[in-house]
C-alpha cells in the first residue's frame, strides 16, 4: 500500500528534511521522490510505502498538512488508490 | 505504475477545478418501524436512524482525508414516511418530521430526505393528510426534505395531486418568509421518481431497496469545463469524447469512495449517480460548460442541443467506470445553485420556457427556480403538470422545485447562501390555467407505457 505526498509552495531550506522526518515518525518508507524548483516555487511529489505505518493514516495526513501550514506550503497526502482508479482501466 | 502527470492531473482536478464527491447518502428502510401508536413508531424511527448512521459522518470524513477528495455532504434518505405514518390513524404525521430532524442532528448529517408520499395513481389511506402536513413539517424542522411523486410513465399523472401540491408549495414559502421562503426549497414534486436517488431534496429510500444501503452522487462540472477549454476548435464529436473521458475519471472516484464507505460501514453499496451537480462556486457551473461549447450565454438557441450532448456523454463515460448506476444520473440544471445559470437568468437570456425544454434532455427538471410571490397555486400546479408530462412521455424523471418569493416580484432576489445559492425572481406566463387544474382526475398513461 502506498500513498502520494504532494508539496507545493515557496522554496525554503529544509522542506525535504522536515517532510521526510514526519514520514519517518510514522514509519512511512519513502520509495520515490520527484522534485523541482522553478522561480522560487518548490514542487515535490513523494511516493511513500504505508503498509507498515505506525499510527493512523489520517493522523499522518493531518500532521503533514499542519506542517505545510507552518511553512507556508500546501501539503497533501492521498492514498494511491485514487490515482490508480482514475488513470487505469 | 503511477506517473507524475497523472498525479498532477488528479491534484489539479481536486484543488483548482472543484472535483468533489457531492454526497454519500445512506438509505435506511423504516418499514420495520411501522406502529399504530405514533410515539412508538417515532421512537423506533429515531433508534433505527441513529443506530444505522452513527458512523456515517466519521467514515465520510476519514475517506476524505485518505483520498484527499472533499465529500461535501453526508446525508440520509428513508422510506417514504407516508407509508410509515399510514398506520397511525388520526395522528399528526409532523411528529415523524421532528423525529427525523432530531435523528439527523444526532448523527451530524446536514439533510435527511424521505418526508415523502407516492401518489402517482391516487391517494391511499392517510396520503392526503400527510401531503397537507408538508408545509408545517418543513417550516418547523431544519434538515428535513420532502418529495411527492405525482406521476409516472406507467400510471399517468395524478392531476388532483398536482393541484394540492400547488397549494402546498405556496404554503411552504409563506410559512418561511423570514428565511427567504426556504421551506419551498426543501420540497420537490416528481414524475417517475427513482428509489435510489442520493441527491436532495428528492432523496427517499424506495420500498424495493435493501434494509440499509450506501449510494453516492459524484460531481465535477468544473473539471469538464476545464477539459473543454483545451479544445477550443474541436468539432462537436470530439467534444463529446472529451466529456466521456472526463466523466469516466470523475465516476471512478465515486465508485472508489462508495466501495470504501460501504466496506467500512458494513452496509451494501448501492449505486453511483453519474451526475454533474453544480454549486454556486466560481468554476463549478454546468452553464459554463454549455457556454464553453460555443454559446454566448446559456439559455440562447442551441442550449438544449448542447445540454443533450453533455447529458448523454456524461452517462456514456460513467457507465464503464462503475459497477452499478442509478439515481438520477445526468447533468443537473438548478438555477440558484449554478453561477452561470444565475448570470444567464439575471441578464434575461435564460427563461423558464427554455429551462422547461432543457428538462426534456437533462437529468431531472425545473430545479431551484424562484418565481414571483403572487404566482397562484393553480399556476404552480400547472408547472408541475407540464413537467410531469415531459417526464411521463419521455420515460424519464422530471421534477419541480420552484420557490415562490412571497412579497417579491421579477427583478428581486432570494439569497440563501451556501450550496443553495441565490436566485433572481423569474417571470412566468400570467394567463390562468385554473380551469384545467380544477378539472382534477388522472391524465392517462401514454400508449408506450404498454410494453408487455
Amino acid at each position: 500500500m502506498r500513498a502520494v505526498v504532494s508539496v507545493v509552495g515557496k522554496d525554503t531550506v529544509g522542506i525535504l528534511a522536515k517532510v521526510s522526518a514526519e514520514c519517518a515518525k510514522f514509519n512511512a518508507n519513502i520509495t520515490e521522490i520527484t522534485q523541482s524548483v522553478l522561480s522560487d516555487v518548490f514542487a515535490m511529489i513523494m511516493i511513500i510505502d504505508i503498509s507498515k505505518l505506525e499510527g493512523n493514516f489520517t493522523d499522518l495526513s493531518d500532521t503533514l498538512s499542519s506542517l505545510g501550514n507552518t511553512m507556508g506550503l500546501k501539503i497533501h497526502v492521498m492514498h494511491e488508490d485514487i490515482f490508480n482508479v482514475m488513470h487505469h482501466i | 505504475m503511477i506517473n507524475v502527470y497523472d498525479i498532477m492531473e488528479t491534484i489539479r482536478m481536486i484543488q483548482d477545478e472543484c472535483l468533489d464527491i457531492r454526497t454519500i447518502t445512506m438509505g435506511i428502510s423504516l418499514l420495520d418501524c411501522i406502529d399504530s401508536d405514533i410515539d412508538k413508531a417515532c421512537e423506533k424511527v429515531y433508534n433505527k436512524i441513529t443506530n444505522c448512521a452513527k458512523d456515517l459522518v466519521k467514515v465520510g470524513e476519514d475517506i476524505e482525508k485518505e483520498y484527499g477528495i472533499p465529500i461535501i455532504n453526508k446525508r440520509i434518505s428513508v422510506t417514504p414516511i407516508a407509508l410509515v405514518s399510514a398506520a397511525c390513524k388520526d395522528a399528526n404525521p409532523v411528529k415523524f418530521a421532528h423525529t427525523m430532524d432530531r435523528a439527523a442532528k444526532a448523527v451530524g448529517v446536514n439533510l435527511i430526505g424521505g418526508y415523502s408520499a407516492l401518489v402517482q395513481k391516487g391517494f391511499s389511506a392517510g396520503d392526503l393528510e400527510f401531503i397537507k402536513s408538508i408545509p408545517e413539517a418543513l417550516s418547523t424542522t431544519e434538515r428535513v426534505c420532502s418529495s411527492v411523486n405525482i406521476g409516472s410513465t406507467k400510471t399517468g399523472i395524478n392531476l388532483d395531486a398536482c393541484k394540492i401540491l400547488g397549494e402546498v408549495i405556496r404554503e411552504c414559502a409563506e410559512k418561511t418568509v423570514d428565511s427567504d421562503c426556504f421551506g419551498a426549497a426543501k420540497f420537490v414534486a416528481f414524475c417517475n421518481a427513482v428509489d435510489d436517488n442520493p441527491f436532495m431534496a428528492g432523496a427517499f429510500h424506495g420500498v424495493g431497496e435493501p434494509d440499509v444501503m450506501i449510494n453516492v452522487g459524484v460531481s465535477g462540472p468544473g473539471v469538464v469545463r476545464a477539459a473543454l477549454t483545451k479544445y477550443p476548435d474541436a468539432d462537436i464529436t470530439q467534444i463529446a469524447d472529451v466529456i466521456k473521458k472526463t466523466a469516466y475519471k470523475i465516476t471512478r472516484v465515486g465508485q472508489l469512495v462508495g466501495e470504501t464507505a460501504s466496506e467500512r460501514l458494513g452496509v451494501p453499496f448501492g449505486i453511483v449517480d453519474l451526475s454533474l451537480a453544480p454549486t454556486p462556486a466560481v468554476g463549478d457551473s454546468v452553464a459554463y460548460i454549455l457556454e464553453e461549447m460555443g454559446l454566448e450565454t446559456c439559455g440562447t438557441h442551441g442550449t438544449t442541443a448542447c445540454l443533450a450532448l453533455l447529458n448523454d456523454a456524461v452517462k456514456k463515460g460513467g457507465v464503464m467506470a462503475c459497477s452499478r448506476i442509478g439515481g438520477l444520473s445526468g447533468a443537473f440544471i438548478p438555477v440558484s445553485e449554478d453561477a452561470g445559470m444565475i448570470a444567464a437568468a439575471e441578464c434575461g437570456s435564460l427563461k423558464i420556457e427554455k429551462l422547461e425544454a432543457m428538462t426534456a434532455v437533462c437529468s431531472v427538471g425545473l430545479d431551484m427556480i424562484v418565481i414571483p410571490g403572487d404566482t397562484t397555486a393553480e399556476t404552480i400546479a400547472a408547472i408541475i403538470a407540464d413537467e410531469a408530462a415531459i417526464g411521463m412521455v419521455n420515460t424519464k424523471t422530471t421534477a419541480v422545485r420552484v420557490i415562490p418569493a412571497i412579497g417579491k416580484k421579477v427583478g428581486d432576489v432570494l439569497d440563501w447562501g451556501g450550496l443553495f445559492g441565490k436566485g433572481p425572481v423569474m417571470p412566468l406566463n400570467t394567463a390562468s390555467p385554473a380551469k384545467f387544474i380544477n378539472r382534477g382526475g388522472q391524465i392517462p398513461a401514454p400508449l408506450h407505457s404498454l410494453k408487455n
